[in-house]
C-alpha cells in the first residue's frame, strides 16, 4: 500500500505506532507530486530539501520520544499567500515574484511547532481574487476528477493537492468560498472557521473583513486536525478572537446528529442550481435525517444581496490592501521615469486583469460620491444578512445547503464574463459577510463523476456542530473514500 | 479700503509626536537619529501580511493629551485608512482617525492683549507617522528611510478661532507648553517632532460666513509660523481688493523669501478614500482608563500660574514666563523653598539672570550649573552684604559654568564686599586727603560731589565695598 492512500489520522496512527517514518510519508508524497504535478499543476513551490530535513527531524523527535501530537511529521501543503520564512510567497502574482518573506504566517508558525512538514506552496487565483484558479499568474490547475475541469478556487491549489493525494491535508483561504468551493469540486473536506478563529497574521490580505484561513483534508477528522493547530487567539492579529479553542478533533469521534435541528434555507433551493446538485444535497439531507437530525425549512431573506454587497465590501478593502505593491520596496519594480511612472508601469505589468478590475471597482466604491451610496450600503447589507444568520440560528442548530449551484466548470469557460463568474459565488458569500463557520463535505457525484459538496454553516464560534454533523455523515458514507481516477 | 477693514480667521492643525519609546503598531524604537532603516520590521515596513497592534500607551499619552486640552474622550473610536501613493508611506494606506476622532470639543486659554481668549480644539485624532524619503543632491536615486515610520501621532485642529498671527503664535507657544508639560511631546519645532500647518482666511470685520481659505504648510519656527500668516493676511486683502478671488489650495512658506507659494488646488487634491480599518477594532476607552489619567495629570501652565501670583505675589507677566517652561517652573519653586523668603527676589534672578544665561543652549535650564540650592546660596551672601550685586552677577556666571559654589567662586575671585567699617573709613580719609579741591567744593555746597567721592572710595576698595557702609562713612567724614 502507497502511505498517501492514507488518511491524515491513519498516517499520524502509523507513524505512532512506528510503522512508517515521516521520511518515507514525505518521499512518498514527493514522489507523487513528481508523478502528478506536471498534470494537475497545484504546486507553486516544492521545498523538498527542507521538507526532508523537517522529516526527518520528526523521525527523531520521535525516536527519542518526544513527538509532538498527531501533526507530527506530517506533509501539508500551503497556499501561497501565506507567508513562510525563505520560502516564496507569490499570491500567484507577478508582483511578487521572487518575494521570500523574513517571518512566517502565524498558522505556518504553528504549522510547524505542531510538527507538520511543509512541502511546498500551492497555486490560487492570484490574491484570492477568482474562483477557478485560473487567474494565477503562473500555472493552470486542474481537477484531479477531470483534467479538463478546474479545480474551483481560489485555493484550487490546495483542494486538488489535498484530492490527488499529494499531501495529507493543506491550509487554505476563504474570503467568499475560496476554500468550501474548491473543496467541494475536488471532493475533499474543506472548512472556513468563524472570522478570528485564526491569525490572519502574514497571510496576505485580499479583504481584511472577510478573509479567514482555514484547512482542508480528506475526511472531516483531518481538516479538525489540521484547525485544532492553527486556530486560537494570536496577539499579533487584533481581530484574532481570544475564545478558547474546543476540543474539535474529540467532536468528531463517534459523532452523532441525533436531535440536532437542521435548517434548509428556501433561498439556497432556487432556480440556477444544477439538478444533479440539488440532488446530491437533498439526498444528504435525506441520510442526516436517518441519522437522527430534525429538519426544517428556514428563511434568510436577504442572500440575494450578498453578492453585490460583497462585490463593494471586497474590491473596496482589497484597492487599499493592495496599495503596498507599488515597486518600491519589494517584489516587481519597473524602474523606468519619474515615480509615478514606478507606480503606473510596475502595477500595469505586476497585476493580472481581475486583479485590476477588483483594485478599479473598489476604488470607485470607495470614492467621495460614491461611498456613501455603495461602501455605506454593502455595510448595512452586512448586518442585515448577519440578522438574518441570527434569527435562523434561534430555531436551527446549523444550516445545509449546496456550496454551488454547479459542480466544477471546464477550464477557460468563463474566462470572458466575470459577472457570471460572480454569480457562481452566491451560496458561500453570505457566511464571510456574517462572519460564521462553514464546511463543505463530499456528498456525491454528478453523472459526470464529478463531485458534490455540501455546505455547513454554523453559529459564530460553533465550528464543534459543524465537525459533528460532517463527521456523523461521514461514518454514514464513503464519498470521501472515492479517489479521483485521472491522477491514479 | 483699510487694512483694517478686514480681519484673518485661522485654525492651526498641529501634528504632535507622542514620546512613546515603541511605534504605535508595532514594538520598533522610535529613537530618532538611528541608522537608515535599522528600527523597522515587518510591520512599519508594511509586508505583506503585517497587521498592526495598538500600542496601549499610546491610547493613554492620546487621553492626556485630550484631558490636558479639556476635550471630550469618546467612548468608541475608530481608526481609518487614508489612502494615497508615497514612497514613504510602506501600506499605500496611513492609519489614522477620520469619522471618530480619540478626543473631541476641547479649548485652550491663551493671553491676548484684550485679555484672555478661548480658542477651541475641534479634535484630536491618534495617527501614524510616514517614514522620510531621502533624496541624493548629485541626483542619483532617492532613497527611503522607514525608522520612523509608524511611530506615533497626534493631530491636534484648532477651530477658526484665531484672529492674528500674534494669537496663532500664542496658542501654539501655549500648546507646546503643556504638551511639554504632561510629558507627551518634547516640543521641538525644528526637528519636526512639533509640526504645524495653518488655515487662513480673511474677512471683512462684521461678516460671520467664512471666506476662502488657504492651507500653510511647513510652519517649523514661532518666527515662520507669524510671518507665514502675516504674509498671507495681507496677500489675500490684496487679491480681494483688486476684485479677485482667493483659491482654494495649499501652500508652501518660503522661509528664505519669507513669502507663501502655491502648491497643489483643490482640483488636483486627493482623495482619500478614508473607510473603517478592518484590521484593527474599534478603539473603546472606558472610564476607569480616563479617570486614571486624568489623576495623573499634572498641574498644567495656566494653573501654575495662577497659583504662582497667588502664592509668590508675582505679577501675572513674570508668572507666565516662569512657567512657560515646566523645567524653568520647577527650578524656581526650588530655589524659593532653598532659599526660604523672598519669592519676588528668586523669581527676579531667574527671569533676568538665569534665563538669560541659557538664552541659547537648547537643553534650557538643564543647561545651567547654578543649581536651585546655589542661587540660594547666592542670594543669601547678598542678603548678608558680603558680595554686592555686581559680584552676585559675575559669581552666578562662574557658577553657571562650574557649577562651584558660589561662596567658593566669591573667595578665589576676591570679591568679598568690604565691611569692615574701619577699612572702609581708612579708605575714605585717604581719598578726601587725595582731593582737597573736591572736598572744598562740597564744603561749599555742590553736594553733587559725593557721588565723585563715592566712587572715589569704590575704586580705592576695588569695587567691593558695601555701597550703604561706604555712603554712611563718606558722609560722616564730609559733613562733619
Amino acid at each position: 500500500m502507497n502511505p498517501t492512500d492514507l488518511t491524515l489520522r491513519e498516517l499520524a496512527d502509523a507513524l505512532a505506532a512506528g510503522e512508517l517514518s515521516s521520511e518515507e510519508a514525505t518521499r512518498a508524497c514527493l514522489d507523487r507530486i513528481r508523478a502528478t504535478d506536471e498534470r494537475l499543476g497545484a504546486f507553486l513551490h516544492v521545498a523538498e530539501e527542507t521538507a526532508l530535513a523537517r522529516a526527518r527531524e520528526s523521525d527523531r523527535r520521535r525516536r527519542e520520544g518526544n513527538a509532538l501530537g498527531a501533526l507530527d511529521g506530517v506533509p501539508v501543503a500551503l497556499k501561497d499567500n501565506i507567508s513562510t520564512a525563505g520560502m516564496p510567497t507569490t499570491c500567484a502574482s507577478r508582483i511578487l515574484e521572487g518575494y521570500v518573506p523574513p517571518f512566517d504566517a502565524t498558522v505556518a508558525r504553528r504549522l510547524g511547532d505542531a510538527g507538520a512538514v511543509v512541502l511546498g506552496k500551492v497555486n490560487l487565483d492570484e490574491f484570492a481574487m477568482g474562483s477557478t484558479t485560473e487567474t494565477s499568474a503562473y500555472r493552470v490547475t486542474r481537477n484531479p476528477w477531470d483534467l479538463s475541469r478546474s479545480p474551483g478556487g481560489s485555493s484550487g491549489g490546495s483542494a486538488a493537492a489535498v484530492a490527488a493525494r499529494q499531501v495529507y491535508g493543506a491550509l487554505g483561504t476563504d474570503t467568499g468560498g475560496s476554500i468550501r468551493q474548491p473543496a467541494s469540486h475536488c471532493g475533499v473536506v474543506g472548512i472556513k472557521p468563524t472570522y478570528g478563529r485564526c491569525s490572519r497574521y502574514g497571510v496576505v490580505a485580499y479583504a481584511s473583513s472577510l478573509d479567514q484561513v482555514g484547512t482542508f483534508g480528506r475526511t472531516v477528522e483531518d481538516a479538525a486536525i489540521l484547525l485544532q493547530a492553527i486556530a486560537g487567539h494570536d496577539p499579533l492579529d487584533s481581530t484574532s478572537v481570544s475564545e478558547p479553542v474546543p476540543d474539535w478533533v474529540a467532536a468528531t469521534r463517534g459523532a452523532s446528529v441525533e436531535g440536532m435541528r437542521l435548517g434548509i434555507p428556501k433561498e439556497y433551493f432556487v432556480q440556477g442550481v444544477d439538478p444533479e446538485v440539488e440532488g446530491a444535497i437533498r439526498a444528504a439531507i435525506a441520510t442526516l435525517v436517518s441519522l437522527g437530525a430534525k429538519v426544517e425549512e428556514i428563511s434568510l431573506p436577504h442572500t440575494e444581496y450578498a453578492i453585490a454587497a460583497y462585490y463593494v465590501v471586497a474590491p473596496a478593502e482589497a484597492s487599499s490592501n493592495l496599495a503596498r505593491f507599488d515597486g518600491i520596496r519589494y517584489g516587481l519594480s519597473v524602474r523606468e521615469g519619474g515615480l509615478r511612472d514606478v507606480y503606473l508601469k510596475t502595477r500595469a505589468a505586476g497585476f493580472g486583469p481581475e486583479v485590476k478590475r477588483r483594485i478599479l471597482a473598489g476604488t470607485w466604491a470607495l470614492s467621495s460620491g460614491n461611498y456613501e451610496q455603495y461602501s455605506i450600503r454593502a455595510q448595512k447589507v452586512r448586518t442585515l444578512i448577519r440578522r438574518d444568520f441570527e434569527e435562523a440560528f434561534k430555531r436551527v442548530d446549523a444550516i445545509v445547503t449546496p456550496v454551488a449551484p454547479t459542480a466544477a466548470r471546464r477550464l477557460g469557460e468563463k474566462a470572458e464574463d466575470p459577472v457570471e463568474a460572480y454569480l457562481a459565488d452566491v451560496f458561500t458569500l453570505a457566511c464571510n459577510l456574517a462572519g460564521l463557520p462553514g464546511m463543505s463535505v463530499p456528498c456525491g457525484f454528478t453523472s459526470k463523476g464529478l463531485p458534490v459538496g455540501m455546505q455547513l454553516l454554523g453559529r459564530p464560534m460553533d465550528e464543534a456542530t459543524l465537525f459533528r454533523v460532517g463527521a456523523a455523515y461521514q461514518q454514514a458514507t464513503d464519498w470521501h473514500r472515492q479517489s479521483p481516477p485521472e491522477v491514479a | 479700503m483699510a487694512r483694517s477693514d478686514w480681519e484673518a480667521v485661522i485654525g492651526l492643525e498641529v501634528h504632535a509626536q507622542l514620546l512613546t519609546d515603541s511605534k504605535i503598531f508595532c514594538g520598533c524604537s522610535t529613537a530618532f537619529g538611528a541608522p537608515p532603516n535599522s528600527q523597522t520590521c515587518p510591520v512599519c515596513l508594511g509586508l505583506p501580511g503585517s497587521l498592526p497592534v495598538l500600542n496601549e500607551r499610546v491610547v493613554e499619552f492620546g487621553v492626556r493629551l485630550g484631558l490636558a486640552l479639556n476635550c471630550t474622550i469618546r467612548e468608541h473610536s475608530v481608526f481609518a485608512r487614508k489612502n494615497y501613493f508615497y514612497p514613504d508611506l510602506p501600506k499605500g494606506y496611513q492609519i489614522s482617525q477620520h469619522e471618530l476622532p480619540l478626543c473631541e470639543n476641547g479649548h485652550l486659554v491663551i493671553d491676548t492683549p484684550e485679555g484672555e481668549k478661548k480658542v477651541g480644539i475641534i479634535r484630536a485624532h491618534l495617527e501614524e507617522d510616514a517614514g522620510k524619503n531621502l533624496h541624493d543632491p548629485e541626483g542619483g536615486p532617492s532613497r527611503v528611510d522607514l525608522n520612523r515610520a509608524g511611530v506615533p501621532l497626534m493631530e491636534i485642529v484648532s477651530a477658526p478661532d484665531i484672529r492674528s498671527s500674534d494669537e496663532a503664535v500664542e496658542y501654539l507657544k501655549n500648546l507646546r507648553s503643556i504638551l511639554v508639560y504632561i510629558g507627551v511631546n518634547d516640543g521641538n519645532l525644528e526637528e519636526g517632532s512639533l509640526r504645524c500647518d495653518a488655515n487662513v482666511s480673511v474677512r471683512k470685520r462684521g461678516e460671520t460666513g467664512f471666506r476662502t481659505r488657504v492651507e500653510i504648510k511647513n510652519l517649523n519656527s514661532f518666527r515662520f509660523l507669524k510671518q507665514a500668516i502675516d504674509f498671507e493676511i495681507e496677500r489675500q486683502i490684496r487679491v480681494w481688493e483688486e476684485g479677485g478671488q482667493v483659491v482654494q489650495e495649499t501652500r508652501l512658506f518660503d522661509a528664505q523669501a519669507g513669502v507663501t507659494r502655491s502648491m497643489r488646488s483643490k482640483e488636483e487634491a486627493q482623495d482619500y478614500r478614508y473607510f473603517p480599518e478592518p484590521d484593527l477594532p474599534p478603539l473603546r476607552v472606558d472610564e476607569a482608563l480616563v479617570a486614571r489619567v486624568r489623576e495623573s495629570l499634572p498641574e498644567l501652565p495656566r494653573e501654575k500660574q495662577a497659583r504662582f501670583v497667588r502664592e509668590y505675589q508675582l505679577s501675572a507677566y513674570d508668572a507666565s514666563v516662569l512657567v512657560a517652561d515646566k523645567a524653568v517652573a520647577d527650578y524656581y519653586e526650588q530655589a524659593v523653598a532653598a532659599y526660604g523668603k523672598n519669592p519676588k527676589t528668586v523669581a527676579n534672578w531667574v527671569i533676568n539672570e538665569v534665563l538669560r544665561l541659557i538664552k541659547e543652549n537648547p537643553e534650557g535650564i538643564r543647561a545651567t550649573r547654578a543649581e536651585p540650592e546655589r542661587l540660594a546660596a547666592l542670594l543669601r551672601l547678598l542678603d548678608e552684604g558680603r558680595i554686592n550685586a555686581g559680584s552676585a552677577k559675575a559669581i552666578l556666571e562662574e557658577v553657571h559654568r562650574t557649577g562651584e559654589e558660589p561662596e567658593a567662586v566669591m573667595r578665589a575671585r576676591g570679591l568679598e564686599q568690604v565691611s569692615d567699617v574701619g577699612v572702609i573709613e581708612e579708605a575714605v580719609a585717604r581719598v578726601i586727603a587725595a582731593n582737597p579741591a573736591e572736598l572744598e567744593k562740597y564744603r561749599a555746597g555742590k553736594k553733587a560731589v559725593f557721588g565723585f567721592f563715592m566712587g572715589q572710595v569704590m575704586r580705592e576698595l576695588k569695587g567691593q565695598g558695601d555701597p550703604k557702609l561706604v555712603s554712611e562713612a563718606l558722609r560722616r567724614a564730609l559733613d562733619s
